[in-house]
């Protein structure tokens, strides 16, 4: 046996008894910022293929989606913070050892490059929004600039895209004290993930049976790549360190065997895989507009299980007796 | 690199909790706030049982990873030493040293920046020990540089068996315990 028993108190808040410095606000924004990269990516392809009449959504639509999602994730994490008074200390140093501080440079170049793609489609993806912007000098003249550089913005977009992405992962396998999400196939699931959310809201945005199409396509391969890439993180965790053997047990047969299975790897996952093979064989039904909506679910789902479970895992599990409820009986 | 260490003696310690409230005292750390605790670990199979008491705390690693994860560089080493602390100006709660540390030792103070021990090294600036050190009634706790091969750390270390925790997470920790 091995026990470990804290004889004095320990009770510090989100971290005991085990670590949960990260919530919903780092969830959402790992996931809007995975849908961004989508888009950024789509959209600036369709620009470089020269397809923007052919799929006009992606084209003129989506960056908005993205330039939307971008600055609510940026909310979020804003949210997050506990001391926001300094917030600005995230720009006045970059500590290259840091995934995060990487993160916080690298959204910026993120935030032009979307906003660029927005501005680009506006006026004839949103004519409602580019009228009243070029009632101004300044409004026009950025209209001008992003349609002119639309293409020199969509091959950085593309770089831009896969990086970002690759960055949410990364923020997740850095981490080796937190032994479920430490893997370096977090990097390639999260940008497959970003994608398939991306490819998911074209679907259920776009009018043109053409651009669906191409789509529904996308998000089966990106669906089945996730899918392949999740089952290898999963058998690389069960074969890695004491920690990650334990962190992915939790998921085969522990506490978060349900919630990963019922509630992620079926509904999040499989579902909207084989409706999308059906939608690719030639059937067609109303009630296939689930597909993208779970696709989309479920990539919210992957970022709170791997947060969750994550810091869940971890190397320290002491018996704690200690009930912090008991300090209130003493004030 | 000056490398200070923490020696514990486990054959010493009773596990009275003394150096919890000790640090808690001297760094005036809040109430339900800890930067330090005392574990009673047992191992082995019964009868063959063995228990052993730790008094627990930032290692103070040479690899630190929340040092490596901080992303405003608020975690820091003090003047060339392995002690690392955090500068309440840069930090801002990010969560990430949180995350890094695989021993759990850091948390988040009221006012929202992140916290921990920092071996007293307001103490040791003075030629002074660590709170916890020098509050020990059983003396099971020491404290000095790594680099003297005569000092006390060093002959304990060169002299009795001893361990440290998680050192598989390659991070260095600079807290021993005599076995």
């Amino acid at each position: 046996m091995r026990e470990e028993i804290l004889t004095t108190v320990r009770a510090n808040p989100k971290v005991d008894p085990h670590v949960a410095t990260w919530g919903w606000q780092v969830i959402a924004d790992l996931f809007l910022v995975g849908l961004t990269a989508g888009a950024l990516i789509f959209t600036a392809l369709v620009i470089l293929g020269r397809r923007e009449d052919q799929y006009g959504f992606t084209a003129r639509r989506l960056p908005l989606v993205g330039l939307i999602s971008i600055g609510l994730a940026m909310t979020f994490l804003f949210l997050k913070l506990t001391h926001k008074i300094v917030f600005w200390r995230f720009f006045g140093d970059f500590v290259p050892t840091a995934v995060m501080s990487w993160g916080a440079w690298l959204l910026q170049l993120v935030i032009a490059a979307i906003l660029l793609l927005t501005l680009q489609g506006l006026r004839s993806g949103y004519p409602g929004l580019a009228g009243p912007l070029e009632k101004f000098r300044i409004g026009t003249l950025a209209l001008d600039f992003a349609e002119r550089y639309r293409r020199a913005v969509a091959w950085a977009g593309v770089v831009l895209g896969v990086i970002i992405a690759f960055y949410t992962g990364t923020m997740m396998s850095s981490l080796d004290a937190r032994p479920f999400g430490s893997s370096g196939l977090m990097a390639p699931l999260f940008l497959a993930s970003g994608l398939a959310t991306a490819a998911a809201v074209v679907m259920i945005g776009t009018r043109s049976a053409e651009e669906r199409l191409l789509f529904s396509r996308i998000l089966f391969g990106a669906m089945a790549f996730k899918v392949l890439l999740l089952a290898l993180t999963l058998a690389s965790l069960a074969n890695g360190s004491r920690v990650q053997i334990e962190s992915v047990q939790m998921v085969f047969g522990g506490d978060y065997t349900r919630l990963f299975w019922l509630f992620f790897v079926i509904p999040g996952l499989l579902v909207p895989l084989v409706i999308e093979a059906l939608r690719l064989r030639g059937k067609r039904s109303g009630w296939m507009i689930a597909s993208p909506v779970l696709a989309i679910y479920g990539a919210y789902m992957l970022r709170q299980l791997v947060i969750e479970i994550g810091q869940v895992s971890g190397y320290v599990h002491y018996v704690n007796t200690y009930n912090p409820a008991l300090l209130d009986l003493l004030r | 690199m000056i490398r200070y260490a923490m020696v514990i003696d486990t054959k010493l310690c009773i596990g009275c909790g003394d150096c919890v409230v000790a640090c808690k005292t001297e760094n005036k750390v809040p109430a339900g706030l800890n930067r330090d605790w005392v574990v009673e670990a047992t191992t082995g199979t019964y009868p063959d049982l063995k228990t052993e008491f730790r008094s627990e705390r930032c290692n103070h690693c040479t690899k630190p990873t929340c040092l490596y994860a901080c992303p405003t560089g608020a975690t820091y080493r003090w003047a060339g030493t392995n002690i690392v602390l955090v500068d309440p100006d840069k930090c801002t709660g990010c969560g990430a040293c949180i995350a890094a540390c695989p021993y759990d030792a850091r948390f988040v103070m009221p006012e929202g920046y992140v916290s921990k021990c920092t071996f007293c090294h307001h103490r040791v600036d003075k030629g002074l020990d660590p709170a916890c050190v020098s509050s020990c009634p059983t003396r099971c706790m020491h404290f000095g540089v790594l680099n003297d091969p005569n000092s006390k750390v060093s002959k304990l270390l060169a002299s009795r068996p001893h361990k440290a925790l998680l050192t598989e997470t390659g991070n260095e920790p600079q807290v021993y315990y005599l076995i």
